[in-house]
């Protein structure tokens, strides 16, 4: 009833290749980003902020990051952690070697020199496909894995072999290490989110968007039709690898405050591509749907039993929680394969037309 | 200079001094190779039948030795519980096809490798839920396995051989045998192969995909079984051998997706491949080069062969 599409007409053509061309979705949109920035920080309570909106946004980063070259450009990789742990491990180095410069530009900087490896294992995706490239990209994982744990050099030769986030301020006010408070700590996050999701977003829907499809769709007809397949396909890697620097930076600097090399390990890989596929691939909306699903569902789980005063074993939760998310990941493909996003466009479509079927 | 002969010359004047000492790393590797091996030969026959890229099968061979140690904890006789956990992979065949196959039939690669994934997820915490989280005993003695070492004089020392390795060795061959027969000779194999060539094809002819498809899955319960005793028998059953089912994915990349002799030939390779580096280039870069290793082994190989070495050759067309 609320969400008619009715007497909206549009007059140019800005207006009808608009993304959100409806005004009830720029309104939505409006009041999310209202109770993220407002809301949620003002209202939210500790554990909010810091045990589920933090992670969530940036597990959502990393995830839109993963779709670019998964979901956009067709190209399955296994090496997000690791991307991500050259992000967080080069922030960690620049920030050691240049402690005076602003900690945001480093985060963001650091996203660079995760494309640039990126750029170097995604090299052979011009000969390998498929589920070889899959694996190709496993080789980054665990290579990388291996050299946070093995060189010294990564984590500045102290003995626990871990990163310690320090201390940086922005403007007076700490933004990472132990004394910065969740909130300013979850303003940083959103606005990294908010920013790489727009820029991404106009990414996906330009030329270069397109040429990632055309790429994912059939590459051989893509480069018949001009597309060079080698720097498009590089690209995607570079910027997929960027995002995931990115978050990786944030996941350590704005919420674990220290980290292991463990972190970055090949499960953190397998976690983003679950929230990639059950989100919905080459659908930036899917990947904060699957983010929350597979972040915020382990948390239920493990909240909930004791919640309705059902006693049970803290090791057994442990293990219905792994065959619930397994069961659930089969459902969730099995009622729809094109993820959460495609049930998210059906309910629109489902209300536009209301009370009619179709 | 110095580095250059401590990677390129080193290392095989070791090899030639010491022959007793690299023997023994070759023999290691090949064993190692061979688990490998055994968990993409599960891999690459569930592959072929149904296109279906099995993650879960590493948790399959965790999950058989499992079933088979629990159900022996439970006091049942070591033969017994060897033909219930046999029972149990039957059963598990039939849910997979029942439950995940047919409804998800039809559906892109990603979408079934991702399945796998939620399968995975699903025994495991199927498995703990049921026999605990705790490391098991493999119970290799009670099955009739021999134990203890053989130690041959060889080029003045000795190479030290467990007795359960030959053992290994050589049911994984008369298994390998077997099914080489099984596909080649019979009329559910004929069928089997109709299935990899094209579903549409062989569903036209009369062949019943459902009923290819719990054979296969059964066949690749199967062999994860005899890989999780094998695998048991050397060290524990645990859920620890997630790292190493990965590491089967570069050995089936290596052989080819399609390709049984490739399983067993990319096994060997990377197994031997990444002792001989652990052994010999390992302590130049600061040991556990192990872990990664055989990754780089395979990417080196898909740089020239993209469809693996006995991979069908991929004929691209618009």
């Amino acid at each position: 009833m609320l969400y008619r599409e009715a007497g909206q007409f549009k007059s140019n053509y800005a207006a009808d290749v608009a993304i959100f061309p409806i005004l009830q979705d720029r309104i939505g949109l409006a009041v999310i980003l209202f109770i993220a920035a407002v809301i949620i920080p003002w209202f939210g309570s500790t554990f909010l902020i810091q045990a589920v909106m933090i992670p969530f946004l940036i597990f959502s980063l990393a995830a839109i990051g993963l779709n670019l070259l998964t979901g956009y450009t067709g190209l399955l990789s296994l090496g997000t952690g690791a991307f991500m742990g050259v992000g967080a491990y080069a922030c960690y180095k620049l920030t050691t070697y240049f402690p005076n410069v602003n900690i945001i530009i480093w985060i963001a900087a650091s996203g660079f020199f995760s494309a640039g490896i990126g750029v170097l294992f995604g090299l052979p995706s011009l000969r390998i496909k498929g589920f070889y490239l899959a694996v190709a990209t496993l080789a980054a994982q665990f290579f990388l894995s291996w050299c946070f744990i093995r060189q010294p050099w990564f984590y500045n030769y102290n003995v626990s072999g871990a990163i310690e986030v320090p201390t940086r301020s922005l403007f007076g006010v700490p933004v990472t290490g132990a004394t910065a408070t969740e909130t300013t700590r979850y303003f940083v996050v959103l606005g990294f989110v908010v920013v790489m999701t727009w820029i991404a977003s106009n990414l996906v829907h330009g030329r270069i968007g397109r040429m990632w499809m055309a790429v994912r769709d059939m590459d051989l007809a893509a480069e018949l039709t001009g597309i060079r397949l080698l720097p498009t396909k590089l690209l995607a890697f570079a910027t997929s690898s960027f995002y995931c620097g990115v978050a990786g930076a944030l996941l350590v600097f704005l919420w674990y405050g220290g980290a292991e090399p463990a972190v970055f390990d090949v499960n953190l890989s397998f976690f983003i591509l679950f929230m990639v596929i059950i989100g919905g691939l080459g659908s930036l909306t899917g990947s904060f749907f699957g983010a929350a699903l597979i972040f915020i569902m382990p948390i239920v789980l493990r909240y909930l039993p004791p919640k309705l005063g059902i006693p049970v074993h803290p090791a057994t939760v442990e293990h219905i929680q792994y065959m619930v998310i397994g069961a659930l990941i089969i459902l969730f493909l099995i009622a729809e394969p094109a993820g959460l996003a495609r049930l998210w466009q059906i309910g629109k479509q489902k209300l536009r037309v209301w009370p009619f079927p179709y | 200079m110095d580095m250059l002969y401590q990677i390129f010359i080193d290392p095989f004047v070791q090899m030639g001094t010491a022959p007793d000492l690299f023997v023994q790393t070759l023999w290691e590797g090949m064993v190692g190779g061979m688990l490998y091996a055994l968990i993409a030969l599960g891999f690459v026959l569930i592959f072929k039948a149904s296109g279906v890229f099995n993650f879960a099968q590493g948790i399959m061979v965790v999950f058989a030795a499992l079933t088979l140690v629990g159900l022996h904890e439970h006091g049942i006789p070591a033969y017994l519980a060897l033909a219930l956990t046999i029972l149990v992979m039957l059963g598990l065949a039939f849910a997979v096809e029942r439950l995940i196959l047919r409804p998800l039939v039809n559906q892109p690669d990603i979408i079934l490798f991702m399945a796998t994934f939620g399968l995975t997820y699903f025994l495991i915490g199927f498995g703990e839920l049921i026999f605990g989280g705790e490391t098991k005993i493999m119970i290799a003695n009670q099955l009739g396995l021999p134990r203890g070492a053989i130690d041959l004089k060889f080029a003045g020392g000795f190479v030290s051989i467990q007795k359960i390795d030959v053992a290994a060795a050589i049911i994984a061959s008369i298994m390998v045998a077997g099914l080489a027969i099984f596909f080649q000779r019979t009329r559910i194999g004929r069928a089997l192969r109709a299935v990899a060539d094209s579903h549409r094809a062989a569903l036209s002819v009369g062949i019943s995909l459902e009923q290819i498809w719990v054979i296969v899955w059964f066949a690749a319960g199967l062999v994860a079984l005899t890989t999780g005793i094998m695998w048991g028998a050397r060290s524990d059953v645990s859920f620890a051998l997630d790292v190493i089912a990965l590491k089967a994915l570069p050995v089936l990349i290596l052989g080819g997706l399609t390709s049984i002799p490739g399983a067993i030939v990319g096994g060997l390779i990377i197994g031997i491949g990444e002792k001989l580096g652990e052994f010999y280039w390992g302590p130049l870069m600061g040991s556990g080069i192990e872990s990664w290793f055989a990754y780089v082994i395979a990417l080196i190989f898909l740089l020239f062969r993209p469809q693996g070495l006995f991979g069908e050759r991929i004929i691209e067309r618009i």
